[in-house]
């Protein structure tokens, strides 16, 4: 014990003997170390970005829609393939809609699983005018869940009610934007209040039964003025259906509850609508969550992540290499040292642990400013990104082992060569 | 009083079994006895650098029988030669060879760390060495910031740190001016009357060998004259 604590002393004598070739040694650690941490908290900080707006998103949507179904690829006799030609028109009839009896099926099926349905159909944009007021509003109806899946806030009133649903009423929820431009903003004036929009040249009155808070998109920025802002106007599901004349929808949304797999929720989705589909000749269900795309993305970044370390392990072995250069110089160098040690009675593992500490602390100062280093540039490059991130302790203290583990291994080489010194030759050596 | 060394019919080769081997020590014998003050005084090339080797343990004789305090070389194992210099030989070289960039204090300590020694008994006895060769004041200081009289001072304390059975000096004055020259040997005089201390001085010169009680004279790898020097 006391050996090594006064060969630590003695190491650290000797590096300080020696700064700038010390310093120089240690380069190789430092950088390699310090981007290994760099990357990982830019590769956390990513990660923490794709989860936060995924999460924006609905995380535990899934999204169950049509899609046209494709033939096996088609090779011709030359080898070369004719990518996946598509079968039938491409676009959907009324006959391959998704009707809400085939989407209570599914709820009557998954009550467990499904927290509510969010369905919707577009009756189109228009324009809402009284006197010399007017609203720009995209028409959409809506089933009783899409407030809960798109996680609309009201304002004042509340979603339809059942009658509203039933009876196909024309009745509607409108933004606060659209309070301001029509009702200079009050909202108790808006609710029971009739508007009248033109959408598909046809006139439609609705009356006012809520008002919900208008979100800016969290992608890209409007240069619209609020004036001309076009916001959702909701209305019942089956009343945009009428005025569609449609019974079915080309896609629809499920919340499923907390707790739910959703990726193999999907699957399970996918399964239930398969026979519905079998005689479709164009058509088919197909259902994905923004869950397992979040898994399909974080698993590409911790792939980038690994290869990004791999390279930086590569670096930290040239680095390693370099160490074991430096020693090796400094064993001739001290080549007569070792001579007079060996006549005081060092015996060669006293030499062997000489030279590796030395190398190990060598390792590890490289290794702690490498730490440093990395923890600057990673919080750095995080903020950057505006996702703040932070190397993990666990990361520190792996890094650390891991230079010392390379000081050992790259010091045992020359610390043998020294220890295996003829002491007759060594202190001879001039 | 014992026999400290023990030499008998050494012979040293080089280059064993190739075409140019090369017989150093022709089969010397002699004995040191403890509390002696002897030389072995030869012209470079004597083979007398091969000889001190070879009593310093520093490498083994080819043939022939070597007894140092009455451990039996040939028969220790390799590891175990480093345990023997530590405690039985203290050194002292030419040109010093003090480790540079630590202190006097931490060199004089250094054999008895390599003894495993604890570390109050390590600063006591290294203080007490170099109070003893008049130092006592320079324990701090690091060896290029000693003259090579003070140097060669701090050595000999290093050499006595585990209280071996000999002192190997091996062309001690060399490389210092007469002066300082004279101060070392006066040392080693005071060494070996105070405290009864085995040294063996190694040295071409005649003149510092006369002040010894024996003088061993070493010429073609064979013992040529041995007798008595001015200071038995």
């Amino acid at each position: 014990m006391t050996l090594i604590y006064e060969n630590i002393l003695l190491a650290v004598n000797s590096l300080l003997a020696n700064k700038m070739r010390a310093l120089l040694t240690m380069l190789g650690i430092i950088i390699g170390i310090g981007s290994v941490i760099a990357i990982m908290t830019v590769g956390d900080s990513l990660t923490n970005s794709v989860s936060s707006s995924m999460e924006s998103m609905g995380a535990n949507n899934i999204t169950v829609g049509l899609q046209q179904k494709t033939e096996k690829e088609e090779v011709n006799e030359s080898g070369a393939v004719f990518g996946s030609s598509k079968k039938g028109s491409g676009l959907a009839q009324e006959k391959d809609y998704i009707t809400t009896q085939m989407i209570e099926k599914l709820c009557e099926t998954y009550p467990d699983s499904i927290e509510v349905i969010s369905a919707s159909e577009t009756v189109g944009a228009g324009q809402s005018k009284t006197g010399n007021k007017s609203a720009n509003t995209q028409v959409i109806g809506v089933s009783a869940g899409y407030f809960v899946a798109n996680d609309i806030t009201f304002l004042k009133g509340g979603a339809f009610s059942k009658r509203d649903f039933e009876g196909a009423k024309k009745v509607a929820i409108v933004s606060d934007k659209f309070v301001d431009n029509m009702f200079d903003g009050n909202l108790e004036d808006a609710i029971g209040n009739e508007v009248e929009v033109k959408t598909n040249d046809k006139y439609i009155t609705y009356t006012i039964v809520g008002v919900y808070k208008y979100e800016e998109a969290s992608f890209g920025f409007s240069t619209m003025s609020d004036k001309d802002i076009t916001t959702s106007m909701y209305i019942p599901l089956k009343t945009a259906m009428n005025i569609n004349h449609t019974t079915g929808f080309s896609q629809f949304s499920v919340v499923t509850k907390t707790g739910v797999d959703s990726v193999s929720f999907v699957n399970q989705i996918e399964r239930f609508y398969e026979p519905f589909y079998r005689n479709n000749n164009d058509f088919e269900i197909s259902a994905f969550s923004m869950e397992s795309l979040v898994s399909t993305m974080m698993d590409m970044l911790s792939t980038i992540t690994v290869a990004i370390s791999v390279i930086a392990g590569i670096a930290l072995l040239v680095g390693g290499i370099g160490v074991m250069n430096i020693m090796l110089v400094s064993i001739t160098e001290r080549t007569r040292e070792i001579g007079t040690r060996k006549a005081l009675g060092a015996t060669n593992g006293s030499i062997r642990l000489q030279f590796i500490v030395e190398a190990v602390i060598i390792c590890m100062i490289g290794g702690i400013l490498g730490i440093v280093l990395g923890v600057i540039l990673g919080n750095v490059a995080a903020t950057l990104l505006g996702y703040p991130a932070s190397a993990s302790a666990s990361s520190i203290l792996a890094s650390l082992t891991f230079s010392m583990t390379i000081g050992v291994f790259f010091g045992y080489y020359p610390a043998n060569k020294a220890a295996k010194m003829n002491p007759i030759e060594a202190l001879r050596y001039e | 009083m014992g026999t400290i060394i023990q030499l008998d019919n050494i012979i040293k080769r080089f280059y064993i079994g190739e075409p140019n081997e090369l017989q150093i020590l022709n089969g010397i014998s002699l004995s040191v006895e403890e509390g002696e003050f002897v030389s072995i005084v030869g012209a470079s090339g004597s083979g007398k650098s091969t000889l001190m080797n070879v009593i310093g343990i520093l490498d083994r004789p080819t043939e022939g029988n070597y007894i140092l305090d009455g451990v039996d070389i040939n028969a220790a194992k390799d590891y175990e030669l480093s345990k023997i210099r530590n405690e039985k030989i203290g050194f002292v070289f030419q040109t010093y060879n003090l480790i540079s960039k630590t202190t006097a204090l931490k060199n004089v300590e250094l054999p008895m760390l390599y003894a495993g020694k604890k570390k109050k008994e390590r600063i006591e006895r290294s203080k007490e060495l170099l109070d003893l060769v008049g130092i006592g004041e320079r324990l701090k200081h690091k060896p290029e910031e000693l003259s090579g009289g003070q140097k060669q001072r701090v050595a000999i304390a290093r050499a006595m740190a585990n209280n071996p059975a000999i002192i190997l000096a091996d062309e001690p004055t060399g490389a210092l001016d007469s002066q300082t020259g004279r101060m070392v040997m006066d040392l080693f005089h005071k060494l070996n009357k105070e405290q009864g201390k085995t040294i063996v001085l190694i040295t071409h010169s005649n003149e510092l060998a006369e002040e010894t009680q024996r003088i061993i004279t070493i010429k073609d790898g064979n013992v040529i004259e041995e007798r008595k020097g001015m200071g038995a």
